[in-house]
C-alpha cells in the first residue's frame, strides 16, 4: 500500500483532526438526520440545456453588449461575500498577495501562509483512485448549514427557476454549493452532488454533467471547476467539484493544442504538446451533454485502471482538460526530488493548471516559471505511459485511432510496431488492471 | 449573432461623445474615406461598445451602421468561432496590447468567414489612459492551401514557422502597398461546411502586412484630428496612468454589474469618486463628469442624520464594512430625497492592500420584495463581491 503524508486543507470550520472528531456531538446544525428537518436553502435549478438545445444556448447566451453579471453570478458571490461578512472564512484571501509570474506560459503565484496552519499531516493511501464512502471520516453531511449557499439542480424547464427559501428534501439528496473555508481564491465553493447520497470521490455521468451546467450558468470564462480524484489530492472521499474566480487565464487554457481526433459525436479531443503536464482538452460536441458524456467515459476508465487524475472545467463548460497524473504515487515512492518536495506544493487541479499557492514567503518571492515547471512536470506522466493511457482513454470511448488514420491526423497515436489496437502491444505489457499506477510514476 | 434580435440600436449621446471628446470635427468623415474594414471601440462605455465602422466592415458583414454601432465586437462571433482566438483577444484588451489573430466570424446573412483580426489599443499622450481599441479585419482568402492545414490544425506559437512554410504563397493575389477596391476586401464565399471545419485559419503574410498598414492608417488619422483639439492620442503610451485613473480592464469588468455603486480611492486626497455605475448616476440624477473627483458628502443634505455619518466614517477609518441608512438628496428633477440603505467595504487589490471602498446603494422605497428574486442584501454584497474580483485581478496585469 502507497501512502503519503501531508496536511489535509480544511474545508469546513466542522473538520477536526480525525482523533478528536468522535467527540463533537450535534448541536451544530449539520446536514445530518439530527439537523435536517425543517433545513431551508435557497433552490437554484438551471435552464434544461437539452430542452433549449445546447449547442444554441451556447450562442444565444452570447449577448451583443458586454454580457451582465448572470444570475447565477450573483447568487454566487451575494452569498459568498455574506460568509465571508460573517466570518466563516480562515483569513481573508484577498489580502493574500498574488502576482504573475514573468515568463511565457505566465504562472500566477499566491502567498498563503494561513491555509496549512493548525492542521496536522495525516497519511493518505494513493494508491488507489476508488475507494469506498467511510463515514467515520469526515464528510460534507457533517458541514454546518451556515457554510452552505444554495441547492442546486439541473432544471426541468427551458427556464432558470429560482426559490429564496427552500425546505432541503432529505428524500431527494439535493446537489449544494457549500464555502471552502479556506479559499485559494475569492467565490471558492464546493459542488457537492446529491449530497445526501454519500457518494465516494468518483466520476459518474450525471455529476460532471451537474458540473457543466454549473459552468455554462455561471456564464464567466474566469469561473472554473475542477476535480481532483483520490491519489491526484483530493483530500475528502465525498464527491465534489470546486471552483472559484480568478480574472485571468490559467497557463493551462492558453496552453497550445493539437488535435488528435474527432469523435462521432463531434467532440473534438487535443493534447498540448508543450505543456509541462501531459494533459487532454476535449471541446464541441453537438451537445453538452456528448462533451460530459465523452469525457465521463474516459474518466470512468482511468478510475477502472486506477489511474489518478485532475479535471478542469473552463470557458463556461465549452473546455473540459482531463490531467492523468502521478506525484503522489512518485511522492510515495520517494522519487520526487527534495527541492520540489520541500516547497510542500500538492500539484492538484489548481497548481496543474497554473495557479500556483505557495506556503513559504521565501518560495513566493523566489517563483520562477522554471520552479513552477519543475514542480508540474514531476507530476505528469512520461510520453510513453501517457500514450498507453491515450490509448485506454481512446478505445474507452470507441475511437479506435486507425479510423482518423486516413486523414493523417493521429500520427501520435501509433506505437513503434505500428499496431494500434492492441492491447497486448502496450510497452509496459501485461493486463491493465490495478497497479497500473504504480507503473506510471516511472521517468527513467 | 445576435444584433438583428436586439431591440433597439440608436446612437446615444455617449457613443457621440466618445470622439466629440478627443477630436476635432469631421473625423468621422475622414474615417469614412479609409477604404479598410475596420471598428472603433469605447472600453468606459458600460458594455465596451463599437462607436465607429468603417463603410468596408459593413459592407463586409452585411450589418448597416445602426445595427453595428452600441454593440460588442463579439455580436460577431458564432457556434464555430474558435474559443482560442476568442481568449486570446480578450487577454490582449485585459493587458491594453496589441494583438494580431485569425478568427471565425459570421455575417449578417449567417454565414461564416475567417479573417485576420488585428487589434490596438490608442492611449491618451498626456494621461496614458486607454482612449479607444482599433480593430482591422481582414478577410482570409486562399482555402486551398488552407484545407491542408487540417491535419497539423490549431497550431499557434511555436509551431508557426511550419505553418507560414504551407501558406506563404497565397493563391489569391492580395494587392497591398495601395489601396484595395472594396469589392476585392470582401472574402471569397466558400463551401460553409469547408468553412466550418477548418481547425484554424492562418493568414498569409500579404494579409497580415495590409492589416498592419490598415492599422497605422486609421491612427494617423486619430493622432491628426486629436492635434486639431490639443489633445493628444497615440499608439504607444507614453507615461503610467494616474490615480485617478482606472484601467481600462477595470472599468470593462465593472461595467458589467447593474447595480447602482461608486468606487472611492483611499489614497487620493478626500477620498473621492473615481468610478461611479450608470444606475448610480440614474439613481442619483447627476452626470458622470459631476460625480467623478468628487467625495460622496455632496448626497447628504440638513436633514441627513449625523449620527451616520459619523458612523460610517468610523467604519472607513477602521477598514471595516458597514451598511446604514441615510437620508441622501437627488439631482433629480424633483430634487427629491430617498432613504438610501448604502452598504461599504474596503476592496483590496492584487498585493492585500486596501485599493478602494465600495458603497452600494439600494433605495428603501425600491426593495424588490418579489419571492423569486434574490434577497436585496445578496444583491448589494453580490456587487462587493463582482468588485472585489474584478480589483484583485486587475492589478495582476504584467506589463
Ligand atoms: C475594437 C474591437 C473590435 C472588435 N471586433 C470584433 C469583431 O469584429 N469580431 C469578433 O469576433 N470580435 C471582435 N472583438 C472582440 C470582442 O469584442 C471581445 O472582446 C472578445 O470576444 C473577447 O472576449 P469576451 O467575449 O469574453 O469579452 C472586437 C474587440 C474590439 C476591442
Ligand atoms: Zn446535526
Amino acid at each position: 500500500m502507497l501512502k503519503i503524508k501531508r496536511v489535509p486543507t480544511v474545508v469546513s470550520n466542522y473538520q477536526k483532526d480525525e482523533a478528536a472528531d468522535e467527540s463533537v456531538g450535534c448541536g451544530r446544525n449539520c446536514l445530518g438526520a439530527c439537523c435536517i428537518n425543517g433545513a431551508r436553502l435557497p433552490l437554484y435549478a438551471c435552464k434544461n440545456l437539452e430542452k433549449t438545445g445546447a449547442g444554441e444556448k451556447l450562442v444565444l447566451s452570447h449577448e451583443a453588449k458586454e454580457p451582465p453579471v448572470a444570475f447565477l453570478e450573483s447568487l454566487v458571490l451575494g452569498e459568498w461575500e455574506d460568509r465571508f461578512q460573517r466570518g466563516l472564512f480562515r483569513y481573508d484571501v484577498t489580502a493574500c498577495e498574488t502576482k504573475v509570474i514573468p515568463g511565457k506560459y505566465g504562472f500566477v503565484a499566491q502567498l498563503n501562509e494561513g491555509r496549512h496552519l493548525k492542521k496536522r499531516p495525516t497519511e493518505f493511501r494513493v494508491d488507489k483512485v476508488l475507494q469506498s464512502f467511510d463515514g467515520n471520516k469526515f464528510n460534507f453531511t457533517k458541514v454546518g448549514q451556515e457554510e452552505l449557499l444554495f441547492q442546486f439542480e439541473a432544471g426541468e424547464d427551458g427556464e432558470v427557476q429560482f426559490f429564496p427559501c427552500m425546505p432541503i428534501d432529505p428524500e431527494n439528496s439535493p446537489s449544494v454549493v457549500a464555502i471552502n473555508v479556506s479559499p485559494i481564491e475569492y467565490g471558492h465553493v464546493l459542488l457537492i452532488p446529491r449530497v445526501l447520497d454519500c457518494l465516494p470521490q468518483r466520476i459518474d455521468h450525471k455529476s460532471l454533467l451537474l458540473a457543466l451546467h454549473m459552468a455554462a450558468e455561471a456564464a464567466n470564462p474566469y469561473f472554473r471547476l475542477g476535480y481532483n480524484s483520490l491519489g491526484a489530492f483530493a483530500t475528502i472521499n465525498h464527491l465534489h467539484f470546486q471552483a472559484y474566480y480568478l480574472a485571468m487565464p490559467f497557463p493551462l487554457e492558453k496552453a497550445p493544442s493539437k488535435k488528435m481526433i474527432t469523435t462521432v459525436k463531434s467532440v473534438k479531443i487535443s493534447e498540448l504538446p508543450s505543456y509541462p503536464v501531459r494533459s487532454l482538452l476535449f471541446e464541441g460536441g453537438n451537445s453538452m451533454k456528448d462533451l460530459s458524456d465523452t469525457v465521463s467515459d474516459a474518466c470512468v476508465c482511468l478510475q477502472n485502471n486506477n489511474i489518478p487524475f485532475n479535471i478542469l472545467i473552463s470557458d463556461c463548460g465549452r473546455q473540459i482538460f482531463l490531467m492523468p497524473q502521478c506525484y503522489a504515487e512518485k511522492q510515495a515512492l520517494g522519487e520526487v526530488s527534495p527541492e520540489v518536495l520541500e516547497t510542500q506544493v500538492n500539484p492538484a487541479v489548481w497548481e496543474i493548471s497554473g495557479h500556483m499557492v505557495l506556503k513559504r514567503k521565501k518560495d513566493y518571492e523566489g517563483a520562477s516559471e522554471e520552479n513552477a515547471w519543475r514542480l508540474l512536470a514531476e507530476a505528469s506522466l512520461s510520453e510513453e505511459r501517457f500514450k498507453e493511457v491515450n490509448d485506454l482513454i481512446f478505445e474507452a470511448i470507441g475511437c479506435s485511432n486507425q479510423e482518423e488514420e486516413p486523414e493523417g491526423t493521429i500520427v501520435h497515436q501509433q506505437n513503434p510496431s505500428g499496431s494500434v489496437n492492441q492491447k497486448s502491444n502496450r510497452t509496459h505489457g501485461g493486463p491493465i488492471t490495478n497497479g497500473t499506477a504504480s507503473e506510471c510514476l516511472v521517468l527513467q | 449573432m445576435s444584433i438583428t434580435e436586439s431591440s433597439e440600436s440608436v446612437f446615444t449621446t455617449e457613443e457621440e461623445e466618445s470622439f466629440s471628446a478627443r477630436y476635432s470635427l469631421w473625423i468621422k468623415e475622414a474615417l469614412d474615406e479609409l477604404p479598410h474594414n475596420f471598428t472603433i471601440t469605447d472600453p468606459f462605455i458600460p458594455g465596451h461598445p463599437i462607436v465607429f465602422a468603417s463603410p468596408g466592415f459593413l459592407k463586409m458583414s452585411g450589418y448597416s451602421r445602426e445595427e453595428v454601432i452600441g454593440r460588442n465586437g463579439r455580436a460577431f462571433q458564432g457556434p464555430k468561432t474558435n474559443r482560442r482566438s476568442v481568449m486570446e483577444i480578450r487577454e490582449a484588451i485585459r493587458e491594453e496590447r496589441p494583438v494580431q489573430v485569425s478568427i471565425l466570424n459570421y455575417r449578417k446573412s449567417g454565414s461564416p468567414f475567417w479573417m485576420l483580426f488585428h487589434m490596438i489599443p490608442v492611449f491618451g499622450k498626456s494621461d496614458g489612459k486607454v482612449i479607444h481599441f482599433v480593430a482591422v479585419q481582414v478577410p482570409i482568402s486562399g482555402q486551398e492551401h488552407h484545407r491542408k492545414m487540417r491535419n497539423g490544425s490549431g497550431l499557434s506559437g511555436d509551431m508557426s514557422d511550419y505553418s507560414e512554410m504551407m501558406f506563404g504563397s497565397c493563391r489569391r493575389e492580395v494587392c497591398f502597398g495601395h489601396l484595395v477596391h472594396q469589392d476585392r476586401a470582401l472574402p471569397v464565399e466558400f463551401d460553409e461546411q469547408e468553412l466550418e471545419n477548418w481547425e484554424h485559419c492562418e493568414a498569409s503574410e500579404s494579409e497580415k502586412l495590409r492589416a498592419a498598414e490598415a492599422i497605422s492608417n486609421v491612427l494617423s488619422v486619430l493622432t491628426r484630428y486629436s492635434e486639431f483639439s490639443g489633445r493628444l492620442v497615440c499608439g504607444k503610451r507614453y507615461c503610467l496612468r494616474g490615480a485617478d485613473c482606472l484601467s481600462s480592464s477595470l472599468v470593462i469588468s465593472l461595467g458589467r454589474i447593474k447595480q447602482s455603486f461608486v468606487l472611492t480611492n483611499p489614497c487620493l486626497p478626500d477620498m473621492p469618486i473615481v468610478y461611479a455605475s450608470d444606475a448610480f448616476l440614474t439613481l442619483t440624477g447627476y452626470k458622470r463628469q459631476e460625480v467623478l473627483g468628487q467625495n460622496c458628502r455632496f448626497l447628504s443634505g440638513v436633514d441627513t442624520d449625523s449620527s451616520v455619518l459619523y458612523e460610517m466614517k468610523e467604519c472607513i477609518l477602521e477598514g471595516q464594512p458597514c451598511t446604514v441608512q441615510i437620508l441622501n438628496y437627488s439631482n433629480r428633477k424633483d430634487k427629491s430625497t430617498f432613504w438610501n440603505l448604502l452598504h461599504i467595504s474596503p476592496v483590496r487589490n492584487a498585493s492585500g492592500k486596501t485599493a478602494y471602498f465600495v458603497g452600494v446603494q439600494v433605495e428603501a422605497s425600491c426593495r424588490n420584495t418579489e419571492s423569486k428574486e434574490l434577497r436585496p442584501e445578496t444583491r448589494q454584497l453580490s456587487v462587493v463581491g463582482a468588485v472585489r474580483v474584478a480589483v484583485r485581478s486587475s492589478f495582476m496585469v504584467t506589463c
